[in-house]
């Protein structure tokens, strides 16, 4: 039988069923609507029961003492701090960068979080409050969370965006498109969000809960990744079922594969009904078995989350003093 | 029998693969009848016919377990429709081989007859029996069937020398066993010409072996080949079906202990024999989009 | 083998480590010595030894307890026989159900104890016993109790009566799993029975003992003798019993069939196995690496129906064995006691002897060896997860059962070859089937002469599914209705 050893040579652990990797051309995939639905019919399935169960197993981690606290601080540099409502304002931003850069400001050790999410017009605000600060400026944009408008719309409001001064551009993909079978134009899409973010990052928006499959967001994440996105995401936060264990592995081990094919890393951002620290610990050991450390980082790894912050925090002080911490022990935004 | 007519005797002879050898020994033994007047020179089989007759089982039971369970059912009615058409010739040779009336000879062939039907109908329905859906607690369908067990080796019994026969031969291939079988040693003749209707039916050459010959002699080799996967000792006698039993752990075989030769063969059947050499398969699969 | 570490592998512990999270072992509750469970109470031995348990993960002296001598196994037959002529054989079967109901209910509150009594005496991981072994046998007793007043309803006929005293000889793979699995469908059919645990993991019958005495059971409907393969043997060989249920290995299994062989006994087995799990290129791999993973190294692959030898059809090999290689990296083998073990202690070092002499074989007759990078513990007895590929058909390590972390991989072209090549052995147990087309799934499940098939999964078990070998496996079922009926005389 042949082995993983050829020669020295090492050979990743994706091969054949990706057999397009050995002369793997991105933009050909992504030009050729016919080539890509192949592509990616071609994707392994996903089992549905079989990766739930690994979801639920993975969960069964039990992080105590040190590591929960190294985990807790993982995880807090890894916030999307995020705000999407009709009624955001100047100040609630405002208050809410404050808090990203300074999270618990009477302890120096607690990190920042990675980035404030917020709407393209709220943009140049966040920029402005977190100017001396390392903490990223995140935008959703491509007519969040629907994205049932025009390319050139959807275009204006990334250019919006960026011109802002946004680090990051959350789009979301045409799920109405992808379910119709229209990927060639899903892609297209993202191809041309991608150009328009100029330098800032793109993480491409899922919306897994409609596309109701773990088949569909494997492929979903695929095409999104052959069009260039930085990362791939799960939700708006808008439709239920938002992020779940299951979905993120399915992520995990997407762009884990696609690392090995294409040597290009992507990152990973859950989003949605993440608010415990339980919850936040339960993805950082699906990261850490699933795609490794490499993925254990800001860089690589996001949640987008509001509420969950605090949460950590309270967790934080209950690991350092031993007892738990009271609900105004920290400041709500 | 018209005057001065010299009566053409049939030679009684192995079946195996569906063929009619005699011994590869070349052996025969005596064969009387029940008032010890000679009957025939039956062919007294070796070990070597027990392991032609074993490969031959063996060979069929695939194709035999791929029919349909509605073409078994049919592959059996047409033996009970067969024998119906010579019912006297086995009224003439059961009562040859037992004695006793004419009508109770004529019973045990009805009997006979009647019983490939019961089982004949049982072919397609013992799955829905002794098959189950499996409620587990999860998101999976399971399901049980019942498959056979493969090639077995009988001992047939020393009771009524058709109707016991069948009723351990019948079930066993209605399941979609096949069988290598050790005919009565004093009362082979009806097992003999059963043979010779099986031949002429719908049943695949190899599906039913018949050995005839000394039980002391051919058991023993049967319940020791690793290629046999159970044992009906019916007819064996309490030592060497004790030994039998024994050489047949050699692998693992499911074994049908004897009945006692006052056996009464003419009772309802029910399932237990049908059921007696299946392997019950379960089959789990996840329950998901 | 000079790998390049795959993305995610490479010191991952220094990014996110798992401290350690033992679970407290005060809940076990040990006693220093334990004696026989006879006729509703713990009794000294009468011709009896002393038998030590010890930890695999540790070898410790865990607790004595009693090697049962003949007459012990007399007494404990002579109980089964009076309980099964008087109060337990003449109980009706509305009432026989409350008590496996409140044995169902004991041990699912006693479940942590149980869980922590059995990782300690078996070496098994807590996160196994935890959610495996005590929920499942809790389930057994529940799934049986309901049957006890349903017997004339069960297809066994109008009037199924009990065999009578169960003889019954279960392995240490799954100790207290394997006490429910015999006993549960026994006493709900109305026998009585003597229940010999294995040798090496005594302890958590003995606690079960301990339930049944909670539960006010009858006295001798249920009588557990501690010992070693003598025990058993004297009780497979005692005239008193009606019913010998096994499970182990082939080779005992042959001995036992030997034995019964010529007398009134009725006989099941349980046995060995060597099952192919067949992974097609269709497959939904990620889930099959996991089903692959979880057949053999369940349980430190001490399962009889572990899926021994890996299939994979050959354009996805090389793929399917790099994923295998990435995952078990991940596996943390270490403490049963911690919470985050996958991989824990060999029950015993003679079945460390046994792997470790095959694990040899494999590597002599040319197969190739590969482990993730593990640190054994310095106590105990210990193997790491471990798999060979290049592997022929005719390699010891692909025919011979040897119930450890040890996977043998080997590869075929077509779905004939699969079925060839998985069903050319003398077990008949399990098998495994992984590819995304329901139609070859049918097929395939159809041509496997095994007992159960597990099809995109793998070790799973339910009480309600029948359970037991084709071929040399052994024959009858445990669980389900099928299983009832290995109780009855029908």
């Amino acid at each position: 039988m042949q082995t993983v050893e050829a020669s020295g040579v090492a050979t990743t652990a994706t091969a054949p069923r990706y057999a397009e990797a050995a002369t793997f051309d991105a933009p050909s995939l992504v030009s050729s609507e016919s080539r890509l639905a192949r592509f990616l019919a071609g994707l392994p399935g996903v089992d549905q029961v079989g990766c739930e169960q690994r979801a639920a197993a993975l969960a069964t981690r039990s992080i105590k003492t040190a590591s929960k606290l190294r985990a807790i601080d993982l995880a807090i540099s890894m916030i999307d701090l995020t705000t999407l409502e009709g009624a955001d304002t100047d100040g609630k931003v405002r208050q809410l960068c404050a808090k990203a850069a300074h999270p618990e400001p009477a302890d120096a050790a607690v990190p920042s979080v990675a980035a404030v999410c917020v709407y393209p017009d709220l943009v140049a605000t966040a920029r402005a409050a977190l100017r001396s600060s390392t903490v990223a400026v995140a935008s959703v944009a491509t007519a969040f969370p629907s994205g049932r408008a025009s390319l050139a719309v959807k275009l204006a409001d990334v250019h919006d965006a960026v011109a802002a001064g946004a680090d990051e551009v959350d789009m979301v993909i045409d799920r109405g498109g992808f379910l119709q079978g229209r990927i060639g134009k899903v892609a297209e899409e993202i191809v041309a969000v991608k150009a328009a973010c100029g330098d800032a990052h793109l993480k491409v928006i899922l919306e897994t809960g409609e596309l109701a499959t773990y088949d569909n967001v494997r492929r979903a994440a695929w095409l999104s990744m052959l069009a260039g996105a930085d990362f791939v995401k799960t939700s708006t936060g808008k439709v239920a079922p938002a992020a779940t264990v299951p979905v993120a592995l399915v992520l995990l081990e997407a762009v884990r594969d696609f690392s090995d094919v294409t040597g290009r890393v992507v990152g990973v951002k859950v989003a949605g009904g993440i608010r415990t620290t339980k919850d936040a610990i339960r993805y950082l050991v699906a990261v850490n078995e699933t795609a490794g450390d490499d993925w254990l980082t800001p860089a690589r790894f996001r949640l987008g989350a509001s509420s969950l912050l605090n949460d950590l925090l309270q967790q934080r002080r209950k690991q350092l003093t031993g007892g738990y911490a009271g609900r105004d022990d920290v400041s709500v935004e | 029998m018209p005057e001065g007519r010299v009566e053409v005797k049939k030679t009684y002879k192995l079946f195996i693969a569906g063929a009619f050898p005699r011994s590869e020994s070349g052996r025969s033994y005596v064969v009387a009848a029940h008032d010890g007047a000679f009957l025939a020179n039956v062919a007294w089989a070796s070990r070597k016919d027990v392991r032609d007759a074993v490969a031959a089982a063996r060979a069929a039971q695939p194709g035999w377990a791929a029919a349909t369970a509605y073409n078994r059912g049919q592959v059996l009615y047409r033996v009970a429709e067969l024998l119906e058409d010579r019912r006297d010739q086995f009224v003439t040779a059961v009562r040859d081989a037992e004695g006793g009336t004419a009508r109770a000879a004529q019973r045990q062939v009805d009997q006979a007859i009647d019983r490939w039907v019961w089982y004949a109908g049982w072919t397609d329905k013992v799955a829905q029996v002794a098959g189950a859906a499996n409620p587990v607690a999860g998101p999976y369908f399971n399901f049980s069937v019942p498959e056979p067990t493969g090639v077995l080796g009988v001992v047939a019994p020393h009771g009524a020398s058709l109707l016991g026969l069948v009723s351990v031969v019948a079930p066993a291939i209605a399941v979609a066993n096949t069988v290598v079988v050790v005919a009565d040693e004093h009362r082979p003749l009806p097992a003999v010409t059963l043979t010779e209707v099986l031949a002429t039916s719908d049943v695949p050459g190899g599906v039913v072996n018949l050995l005839t010959g000394p039980a002391a002699e051919l058991v023993p080799v049967l319940a020791a080949h690793r290629d046999v996967d159970g044992l009906d000792l019916a007819g064996a006698e309490t030592e060497l079906a004790g030994l039998a039993e024994a050489a047949g752990a050699t692998n693992i075989k499911r074994v049908a202990r004897r009945v006692g030769d006052d056996h009464d063969w003419s009772r309802d059947p029910g399932t237990s024999r049908l059921l007696r050499f299946v392997e019950t398969k379960t089959v789990w699969h996840p329950i998901g989009i | 083998m000079a790998e390049r570490p795959l993305p995610g592998t490479a010191g991952a512990a220094a990014v996110f480590e798992y401290s350690p999270a033992p679970e407290s072992r005060a809940v076990a509750r040990l006693q220093s010595s334990y004696g026989l469970f006879v006729d509703g109470a713990f009794r000294d031995s009468i011709d009896g030894d002393v038998l030590k348990t010890i930890s695999p993960s540790s070898e410790e002296v865990l607790a004595e307890v009693t090697l049962a001598g003949p007459r012990d196994v007399d007494a404990a037959v002579a109980a089964a026989r009076t309980a099964f002529e008087g109060p337990w054989g003449t109980m009706p079967g509305a009432q026989r159900a409350k008590y496996l109901f409140r044995i169902a209910r004991l041990i699912q509150e006693r479940a942590r104890e149980l869980a922590v009594v059995e990782t300690l005496d078996n070496g098994k991981p807590i996160r196994e016993s935890r959610d495996v072994d005590v929920p499942l046998a809790a389930a057994h007793f529940f799934y049986y109790a309901g049957w006890a007043d349903k017997l004339e309803h069960a297809g066994f006929g109008p009037r199924p009566r009990p065999l009578g005293v169960a003889g019954q000889v279960i392995p240490w793979n799954f100790p207290l799993l394997m006490a429910a699995w015999k006993l549960a469908p026994a006493l709900a059919a109305g026998n009585t029975c003597v229940l010999k645990p294995a040798e090496t993991t005594p302890l958590s019958a003995l606690v079960l003992a301990d339930i049944l005495q909670q539960a006010e059971l009858p006295a001798g409907a249920v009588n557990i003798v501690t010992g070693d393969g003598t025990t058993g043997a004297a009780l497979v060989a005692h005239d008193g019993v009606d019913k010998v249920a096994f499970t182990g290995s082939t080779e005992v299994g042959r001995r036992i069939q030997e034995s019964v062989a010529g007398t009134h006994k009725h006989l099941t087995l349980e046995l060995g196995g060597k099952a192919a799990n067949i992974v097609f290129a269709d497959a939904a791999l990620d889930q099959a690496v996991e089903g692959i993973v979880n057949g053999i190294f369940f349980n430190q692959g001490h399962v009889c129906c572990a899926g021994s030898r890996l299939l994979i059809e050959e354009s996805v090999a090389p793929t399917v064995v790099a994923m295998l290689k990435r995952r078990l990296s991940t596996l943390r083998l270490g403490d049963p006691m911690d919470k985050n073990t996958d991989i824990g202690a060999i029950n015993s070092p003679e079945q460390l002897a046994r792997i470790v002499t095959l694990a040899d074989a494999g590597v002599d007759e040319g197969a190739e060896r590969w482990s993730p990078p593990c640190t054994l513990p310095e106590k105990g007895w210990w193997f790491p997860p471990t798999v060979f590929t290049d592997v022929a058909p005719s390699h010891r390590i692909a025919r011979e059962e040897i119930f450890g972390p040890v996977l043998s991989v080997l590869t075929f072209r077509t779905p004939d070859e699969a079925v060839e090549k998985a069903n050319n052995t003398t077990y008949g147990l399990s098998a495994g089937v992984w590819t995304e087309k329901g139609s070859r799934i049918l097929a395939m499940a159809e041509r496997l002469r095994a007992g159960v098939v597990w099809a995109n999964t793998f070790n799973r078990f339910d009480p309600t599914s029948p359970f037991g070998g084709f071929k040399e496996s052994g024959f009858g079922r445990e669980g389900g209705r099928h299983g009832l009926g290995a109780y009855l005389d029908a």
